[in-house]
This record gives C-alpha cells, sequence and structure tokens, in this order.
C-alpha cells in the first residue's frame, strides 16, 4: 500500500511548480496512491542481474560538429512570447 | 463515386490519369467536413481555405508541364502536436491555446515535398496523454461509428477524421498505443513504427524514449506509402537511425505462406471482452488457412510491462513539461507579484488535470527515497520485456494481439477513473517499452457494429513483415467493403 500523505503530495506539486487547491487535494491524494499501488506490481518482476535500459537505443552518444546555424526568422522566436522588448523576452524583476 | 471515400492510392491514380484535380479533390473533402465535422469534432484547426489555394496553385503548375511527386494535390490530417510553421500548435492544451511554432516538424518538411495539402490540424487528448481524447481542453471528439462513444486516444482526433472519411489519412503519435487503440475503435489501420524510423524533431515531447510518430490510414498499403514518406534517419533528432531507405509498399506480398505466428496467450485471458477475443480468434483461423504457421506461447508481461509504463512515461513527462514556464511561449498567468508565481501559476492555470496528475506521479517516482522503489526498477523491468520479446522473435515472425481488450466506450464513463483508463493501454504499452513495430488493423465488428482491431507486433525494423501480414489478412477479409461507420447515436 503507498501511503502518500498530504503533505509529501504538497512538497511533491512544489517540485513540479504546480499549485493544488485545498478542493482538489483529496482527489490527487487517492488518485496518486491508487496509481501507485497498481505500479508496485513492478516490484513482483524477477530483474536480478538486469541492466536498467536507459533511452530506447544503443547510440548513448551521438556527435556531430559543433557549427553555427543562423536561425534567420528572429520574429517567428518571439512572436508567441507574451512580453518582449527589443527582441527579447521579458520577466519580472529577479533581484530587487 | 465518393471522392472522400477513396484510399490514397486510389486517389493517386485517378489524379494521375486526369480523371480528378486536386481542386476537386479538396472541394469533396470540404463539403464532407462541412457536413460531418458538427458531429465528429475532429479537428482543432481546420485550414479549408489555405487547402483550398494550394489545391489550385498544384493544379496549374502540373498543367503547366511541371513535373511534381505522385502525392502531390491530395489532402492530409496532422495530430495537434506536431509542429506546422506558421499554423496554431496546440497539443490541444490550454497552455499551447496560442502557440505558433516558428519552424516545421521533420515528418512535416517532408509531406510538403510532396506537395501533400495540411487540410488541418486533429485533436487529442491534452499533450497525448490519454486513452479517449476526452482529455482534450478544447472538444470531445466523437466516434463516427457510435457519436455517444470515445474515439479513442490520444491520437482520437486522427482516428476519428480518418474514419469519418473528413481526411484521407492522417498522422498520429503513438507514446503507449495512442495510433494503435484510436485506429481500433475507429475501424482504421494504425501503424507506430520502430523506435528510431522516424524522426520526432518537431513532435512536442510527451515520453522522448517512447514517443514515435505513425501513419492512420483507411488501408495497410497507404500506411506504406506514408511510412515511405516520412520514414528516415534525420540529423536534428540523434534517437533516429541511419538505415537505408526502403520502399514498404513492396511488401505487401499478399502471401503467410510459412509465417510463424505466436499468439501470447495472456493477452486473450481475463478482462477481455468476449465479444473482441472470439473475432480474434475467427482473424486467427483465417491466418491459419491462408497457410501461416500459429502457436500459442506466454509472454507473462503486460502487467508488469504497463504498470512500467506509467513510471518511465510520467517520469519523462515530468521533465519534458518543465520547459512550459510562460515566458517564451505557452499561456502566461496575469496572476503573479515574482518570478517563481509566474511559473507556478502559468503552470497551474495551463495545464489540465490529467497532465498535472502525470507530472506530479512522474516528479514522485524520480524524487529521492522513491527513486529505487519506482524509476530504477522500472528501467529494470524495461529490460526484461525487452529479453521476452527478442525470446519470442527467435521463435516468430510476428506477434498477434487484440489492440484493445475493448470496443470503444461512452463517453464520461472512463474520464473521472484515470486508472482504469490506464488499463485500456494494456494491450499496446509492452511494444513501445521494447521499441518494437506494431500496427492495429479492423477485424470485424461485434453485435453494436463497433470495430474491434487486431494488433500485429514485429521485431525492430521489420515493418515489411508486419504490413505485409497485415495486408494479407485485409486482402482476403475486405473489412472495409463489410462494414462502414454510421454516426449513429445509440
Amino acid at each position: 500500500m503507498a501511503d502518500v500523505s498530504k503533505e509529501e503530495l504538497l512538497h511533491i506539486a512544489k517540485l513540479a511548480d504546480l499549485n493544488i487547491k485545498e478542493d482538489e487535494l483529496d482527489n490527487y491524494l487517492s488518485n496518486l496512491q491508487d496509481i501507485l499501488n497498481f505500479a508496485n506490481i513492478v516490484n513482483n518482476a524477477n530483474t536480478e542481474g538486469l541492466e536498467e535500459t536507459i533511452g530506447e537505443n544503443d547510440k548513448y552518444n551521438v556527435f556531430r560538429k559543433d557549427e553555427v546555424k543562423i536561425f534567420e526568422d528572429n520574429k517567428a522566436l518571439l512572436q508567441n512570447a507574451k512580453e518582449q522588448e527589443r527582441n527579447m523576452f521579458k520577466i519580472p524583476k529577479v533581484i530587487n | 463515386m465518393d471522392i472522400t471515400d477513396l484510399t490514397v492510392h486510389e486517389l493517386m491514380k485517378k489524379m494521375s490519369n486526369k480523371e480528378l484535380s486536386s481542386e476537386e479533390v479538396i472541394k469533396a473533402y470540404i463539403d464532407r467536413i462541412d457536413e460531418k465535422e458538427k458531429d465528429v469534432k475532429a479537428f482543432v484547426t481546420t485550414l479549408c481555405d489555405e487547402a483550398l489555394n494550394t489545391a489550385r496553385e498544384i493544379d496549374k503548375k502540373k498543367n503547366n508541364g511541371e513535373k511534381l511527386s505522385n502525392l502531390a494535390g491530395i489532402p492530409i490530417g496532422i495530430k495537434d502536436n506536431i509542429c506546422t510553421k506558421g499554423i496554431k500548435t496546440t497539443c490541444s492544451s490550454k497552455m499551447l491555446e496560442d502557440f505558433i511554432s516558428p519552424y516545421d516538424a521533420t515528418v512535416v518538411e517532408k509531406l510538403n515535398n510532396e506537395n501533400l495539402i495540411d487540410l488541418g490540424k486533429l485533436n487529442m487528448d491534452e499533450f497525448a496523454m490519454g486513452a479517449s481524447t476526452e482529455y482534450s481542453y478544447f472538444k470531445k471528439t466523437s466516434n463516427p461509428w457510435n457519436l455517444n462513444t470515445v474515439p479513442g486516444g490520444s491520437s482520437g482526433g486522427s482516428a476519428a477524421a480518418v474514419a469519418a472519411n473528413l481526411v484521407p489519412w492522417a498522422l498520429g503519435s503513438d507514446t503507449g498505443g495512442s495510433i494503435r487503440q484510436p485506429a481500433a475503435f475507429c475501424g482504421v489501420v494504425g501503424l507506430k513504427p520502430t523506435y528510431g524510423l522516424v524522426s520526432r524533431y518537431g513532435l512536442v515531447a510527451f515520453a522522448s524514449s517512447l514517443d514515435q510518430i505513425g501513419p492512420i490510414t483507411k488501408d495497410v498499403e497507404d500506411a506504406a506509402i506514408l511510412l515511405n514518406i516520412i520514414a528516415g534517419h534525420d540529423e536534428k533528432d540523434t534517437t533516429s537511425y541511419d538505415i537505408p531507405k526502403k520502399d514498404y509498399t513492396k511488401a505487401l506480398k499478399n502471401d503467410v505462406k510459412g509465417l510463424k505466428i505466436g499468439i501470447p496467450k495472456e493477452y486473450f485471458g481475463e478482462g477481455i471482452n468476449k465479444e473482441v477475443k472470439k473475432k480474434l480468434e475467427e482473424s486467427i483461423e483465417i491466418y491459419k488457412k491462408l497457410g501461416a504457421e500459429v502457436e500459442e506461447f506466454s509472454l507473462d508481461i503486460a502487467d508488469y510491462a504497463l504498470a512500467t509504463y506509467y513510471i518511465i512515461a510520467c517520469a519523462e513527462a515530468s521533465s519534458n513539461l518543465g520547459r512550459f514556464d510562460g515566458i517564451r511561449y505557452g499561456h502566461r498567468t496575469e496572476n503573479y507579484t515574482n518570478l517563481r508565481e509566474l511559473f507556478r501559476n502559468s503552470r497551474s492555470e495551463g495545464f489540465g488535470p490529467e497532465v498535472k496528475r502525470r507530472i506530479i506521479l512522474g516528479t514522485y517516482v524520480l524524487s529521492s527515497g522513491y527513486y529505487d522503489a519506482y524509476y530504477k526498477k522500472a528501467q529494470q523491468v524495461r529490460t526484461l520485456v525487452k529479453k521476452e520479446f527478442d525470446k519470442a522473435f527467435e521463435k516468430y515472425d510476428i506477434l498477434l494481439t487484440p489492440t484493445s481488450p475493448n470496443v470503444a466506450f461512452e463517453i464520461g464513463t472512463k474520464s473521472n477513473n484515470p486508472l482504469e483508463m490506464y488499463l485500456a493501454d494494456i494491450c499496446t504499452v509492452s511494444v513501445n517499452i521494447a521499441g518494437l513495430p506494431g500496427i492495429s488493423i479492423p477485424c470485424g465488428v461485434n453485435s453494436d457494429n463497433m470495430p474491434i482491431g487486431m494488433q500485429l507486433i514485429g521485431n525492430k525494423f521489420e515493418e515489411e513483415k508486419i504490413l505485409n501480414v497485415a495486408y494479407t489478412f485485409e486482402q482476403e477479409y475486405k473489412f472495409r467493403e463489410k462494414y462502414k461507420p454510421n454516426f449513429s447515436k445509440k
């Protein structure tokens, strides 16, 4: 039985940069517990001596020349930003 | 002749002998969309006017004797998580409601090189997380075979649009069954290629080690044609393989004599609907009659694979979706006093409940204290699943299973129970876990005239084999001649 506390859920949500409203908390908690209980099945599998699969194929590192390529369409890159100034993304002040 | 009921290979013939112009084809589709889209709700964005203009340009070029591809002027629909330059790519999320990609996905570039015409962007579960397309922020797509049921998911818009003749074919994406399961629910063909065969560049990432783009089509030949276009190495996706280009249509031999088909008996056990099981058993008999050697064997990994899938997919999603912060693109909250609040409130407002659920689960399994018990263990089980498949493919050419244990379910019956929704993926996820190719083809309908899908799984890069085995069944069974969606509301 996966035992996740409300405090733990709120901590995880904070790590993931998500707010959970008070009235949603119970629902998220019971969903998370249900899914984790199901996911616990993996612990029944006999994986003794088995390596972990990291990524889907055998190619770990793929190298290419480090070449500068100019992306011409600056405007297209910036068009999705809600705030911009002088060709830059604008964010709220970070240092007071 | 109903133009919209033609397959792409039929359209190609009629267009090459000048029986049909691109303008006539696009107009027929626009009329069909005007008539049926209000019931099916498959599109997030339609591009009818643009498509008509492009069709006229292409006809003009052809008439001027310009040499264009055989596919020039044929329309296509694209799942809304595949980036299209200058056209919205929303992932059916509030987060990307206004997002306009500054570039084309590699697969879209390839479609453009063939002068295929984009008819629109198709609905999906938000960020491809779901099995019913009910988790779309914008609308719930209906299954053309019964409008009160779901089309499956996450590529539900793509499958429903092909089934309803709103597009002749479409691109979908498949992370745990998201091409094959909706194809099964909607009575069409869906192919998930081997991991690495098709470039993922420009596909909005959900779980990068599992995601693959693939075709959803009316028949197997069309799937082979579309795979010919989209397959191939891309330096922009380092996980794409550099292997020689093949012509998949040449694999369609209509012959399975002597071919060894393995039937994993666990996929036919508890939990599978009786009518689905019966149709699959009848299909196995058809293969035997056609000369294939069929044998039952044990592949006891379905439950492990599903649990492993949800651990790995959510872990990767929690990392991939970290990029959505409201700064460079995506939803930005109006309610903030500092940067941290901007991030958190933008994400909380922009993501729907299922996406949040998976991010939370993914963050949990990666967090210290739980990493070994869940994530590390799941990565080991992934190795186990691969080994089990390797063993199976030493004995068999192809594995045959149901695509889904059930036919399409009623809208609203599972959306509040995430775990039950996850169980709908039980037959498909292991294929992604092992990086294999899988195809779903229709193999009959149940007593309510709802389609049933059969899944054929091949070894890595053996798309030719599964396409041929699927094609051979299709030529014998002739599903499209027997059954049609009737847009009923039962």
